[in-house]
């Protein structure tokens, strides 16, 4: 059986050109790029060139970039480094953040509630967009940070980050942005953006994983959160992943050249499922969504189970639960949204990538509907059948 | 469109891993589900050094995604956690503070894993499943019905806890270790070379992992904020002397001889708990012993159902060597039994499990 891959927002498969980029620089770089000999100067001219190339993609300053393991870490940086230093300075540290945000965001601002600081979290309206006004008014005097993604994973909505980063800094307050989801796939411009730290990650468009970056505004200070060696400007310590920067740094770079013709890919698909499918209902806000992410609602049908059914048939997606290990409740992003649990419980996400075809989105079409139908049959309300107690 | 896919319910353990191999050994197209039936980090104070290992722990379900690595078979984890605190954990607590004594692995079997698993098979496109549990399933041709049968190795047979297959359920469900031995099943592993072959077994209720279960009474009714039983009340004897107090009558189980904290020139044993009086009444051996029990919810298996009295061997607890006995029909479903020799400890709460022969014919709850 073939395999179609249709989860590129979970991750995406490495891209031709940088996975020939990345090793020619494995094989190529054997120097530490902090040794001061002929090795070591090769190695930093490798990173220093990412870094440029990178800076280039992003229109910011080279010295604005420090190269990390990845979103996760770029966001606790930004997030614990920001915090910490407030915390450290006036004893007080209040951040601002939204419902909707990645687990690296969230669970990296109550760690550092843990530790002392305050949190607001605000509520997004039903397509997922954080109001601008909402922001204003969460603004404290303590408030060192305000945290809203660029756009959501899950339900592809693009968040009004100029605004939000307007209100924030009007505020007083540093304004961090999660781009992991759309630097790479689309043209991005710090500048453009006016904020003041960026995360980034490879592994979402064509890099490879284990590498990212975090854009920190020329000014801007902040706690590192690893400690060890003086690398980045004493800001992430930690042998430099050469051969990761500059493959992170070619996909920013030819990301978006390959990504350009994905809409009409993902239109044709939402089209077909919508059509073909009754009960269903799309998610997110059509009017600014990553142009690659479709997250559909189908009326009785779980969302796991219809994963797992399209696995079966060749199709990898993903269910809207969040369906790591332990993790019982569903969707933190579609509850936000004003869902109820069941039905966000039936939401299913469709995202594709520069390798998907007409032919695999029609298969793909076929498959919903063939699911949908099979399981609406053998399971006719399969979340709301209560047990009897013998 | 997935002709003859079975869906193979692993657990991580030896048996069910040992299921899986042995179905894609005989060119099964299979597919592996594992049910994600409770967080054993969810009630941090009964944790012992045990439970990393326990059933649904991530070493669990990790065991068994390496096992579905290595059989090269798609492999999926389910979360049913939700279902499995309504349908196992909160009955299994409700019973409890009523004064019986539950079954949860019966609950689990009932509503869990042979419903919502079903479900997931259907959902895969599975029409029949695989599990690791030892029994038989059999078809009569003259009678129409599916039959359950012990397992070979009588000293694994699980039937005491599968009474409640209907006929639906039964005709789905393959026991591929219905005929093995538990050393064979052991060696199967070996020779598959699978990950888990050295794997220790369980016996405790999965979601008590140290076996204390007024403990995690206790700290359940404490996580739902209903705070720990209040439920001090009088061990009485039964010729009405007051012995002492206790802490709990959920504490105490039919048959129950240990921790009484009472000195008494006669071994004294449990002989009843009244929850609502909370009153615990203790005696010698002898008042142990019932000659009558009535069961409802009766599930008829290899029987349509009792029109008139049946000789049978009945079986009160999953150690407990059947014992021959009259069923009698009851209205409302129930059934009397009586036994021809008197049985020790008749347990409200637990099952009663009617056998003729190697055939479970049928069960119910012991009232």
């Amino acid at each position: 059986m073939s395999h179609y891959y249709f989860d590129h927002n979970a991750t995406s498969p490495v891209a031709p050109g940088v996975l020939q980029c990345l090793v020619d620089s494995i094989a190529e770089v054997s120097g530490n790029a902090s040794s001061i000999h002929y090795y070591g100067q090769a190695a930093k001219r490798k990173l220093e060139g990412a870094r440029r190339k990178l800076a280039g993609s992003l229109g910011c300053d080279p010295r604005e970039l420090v190269f990390t393991s990845g979103g996760t870490e770029s966001d606790n940086l930004a997030i614990l480094g920001v915090g910490r230093k407030a915390l450290r300075e006036t004893g007080r540290a209040h951040v601002v953040t939204s419902a909707i945000e990645h687990p690296a965001v969230l669970n990296a601002c109550t760690q550092l509630e843990r530790e002392g600081a305050q949190l607001t979290v605000l509520p997004v309206d039903g397509v997922g967009r954080v109001e601008p006004g909402d922001v204003k008014r969460a603004l404290r005097p303590d408030t060192c940070l305000v945290s809203i993604h660029h756009a959501n994973n899950e339900i592809g909505t693009i968040e009004p980050v100029a605004k939000l980063a307007k209100a924030a800094r009007e505020g007083g307050a540093l304004f961090h942005t999660d781009a992991v989801q759309t630097v790479g796939r689309t043209p991005v411009d710090a500048r453009v953006l006016g904020i003041d730290l960026m995360s980034i990650g490879g592994h979402k468009c064509g890099g490879p994983k284990g590498v990212g970056a975090l854009y920190i505004r020329k000014g801007v200070e902040l706690d590192a959160i690893l400690h060890g060696g003086h690398h980045e400007r004493d800001r992430r310590a930690g042998t430099e992943n050469v051969p990761g920067a500059v493959a992170l740094a070619a996909a920013i770079s030819g990301g978006p050249d390959l990504w350009i013709g994905i809409a009409g890919l993902r239109d044709r698909l939402e089209r077909g499922v919508l059509a073909r499918v009754p009960g269903t209902r799309l998610n997110g806000d059509p009017s600014s969504r990553l142009s690659n992410t479709s997250n559909i609602a189908f009326d009785g049908i779980g969302g796991e189970a219809m994963v797992i059914s399209l696995d079966l048939r060749g199709y990898a997606v993903s269910s809207g639960s969040a369906c790591s290990s332990g993790a019982v409740e569903p969707s933190h992003v579609l509850l936000a949204l004003g869902m109820d649990k069941q039905t966000a419980r039936s939401c299913v996400r469709f995202s594709l990538g520069p390798g998907n075809t007409v032919e695999q989105v029609d298969g793909l079409i076929e498959a919903v509907a063939d699911s949908v139908a099979h399981l609406r049959r053998v399971s006719p309300a399969p979340l709301t059948r209560e047990f009897a107690h013998a | 469109m997935h002709d003859a896919l079975i869906a193979v319910a692993m657990s991580g353990g030896v048996d069910s891993s040992a299921v899986a191999a042995l179905m894609k050994r005989q060119g099964h197209n299979v597919a592996g589900l594992t049910m994600q039936l409770w967080n054993q980090r969810r009630l941090p104070q009964l944790a012992t050094e045990a439970t990393t290992g326990r059933c649904c722990s991530l070493d669990d379900v990790y065991d068994a995604r390496r096992v579905a690595e290595q059989l090269e078979m798609p492999f999926y984890v389910v979360n049913l956690e939700e279902h499995f605190e309504e349908s196992v954990v909160k009955p299994f607590v409700a019973d409890y503070l009523e004064g019986r004594t539950p079954i949860p692995c019966t609950h689990c079997n009932t509503f869990i894993k042979f419903d919502r698993f079903l479900e997931l098979a259907d959902s895969v496109g599975a029409r029949s499943i695989a599990t690791g549990h030892y029994a038989r399933v059999t078809r009569n041709d003259d009678t129409g019905r599916w039959e359950l049968r012990t397992a070979v190795d009588l000293s694994k047979d699980q039937t005491y806890f599968l009474w409640g297959l209907t006929q639906e359920q039964l005709s789905r469900t393959l026991f591929p270790l219905g005929g093995m031995t538990k050393p064979e099943v052991r060696q199967l592993a070996v020779d598959f070379e699978l990950a888990v072959a050295g794997k220790p077994e369980s016996y405790e209720i999965c979601f008590v992992p140290n076996g204390d279960y007024a403990g995690f009474i206790d700290a359940y009714l404490n996580e739902k904020g209903a705070g720990a039983v209040d439920a001090q009340g009088a061990i009485v004897h039964e010729d009405g002397r007051k012995l002492g107090n206790h802490a709990g009558a959920h504490r105490f189980t039919v048959g129950q001889r240990k921790g009484l904290g009472i000195a008494a020139p006669e071994p004294l044993y449990v002989i009843s708990t009244d929850p609502k009086s909370q009153t615990v009444t203790v005696g010698g051996n002898d008042s142990l012993l019932r000659s009558t029990l009535v069961a409802r919810d009766i599930n008829w298996i290899s029987w349509a159902g009792l029109e008139a009295p049946a000789r049978v061997d009945v079986r009160i607890r999953n150690r407990h060597v059947p014992s021959p006995a009259e069923l009698v029909p009851l209205p409302g479903g129930r059934v009397e039994v009586r036994f021809d020799v008197p049985q020790r400890a008749v347990t409200p709460g637990q099952g009663a499990v009617f056998y003729s022969g190697d055939l479970v014919v049928g069960g119910g709850w012991i009232e």
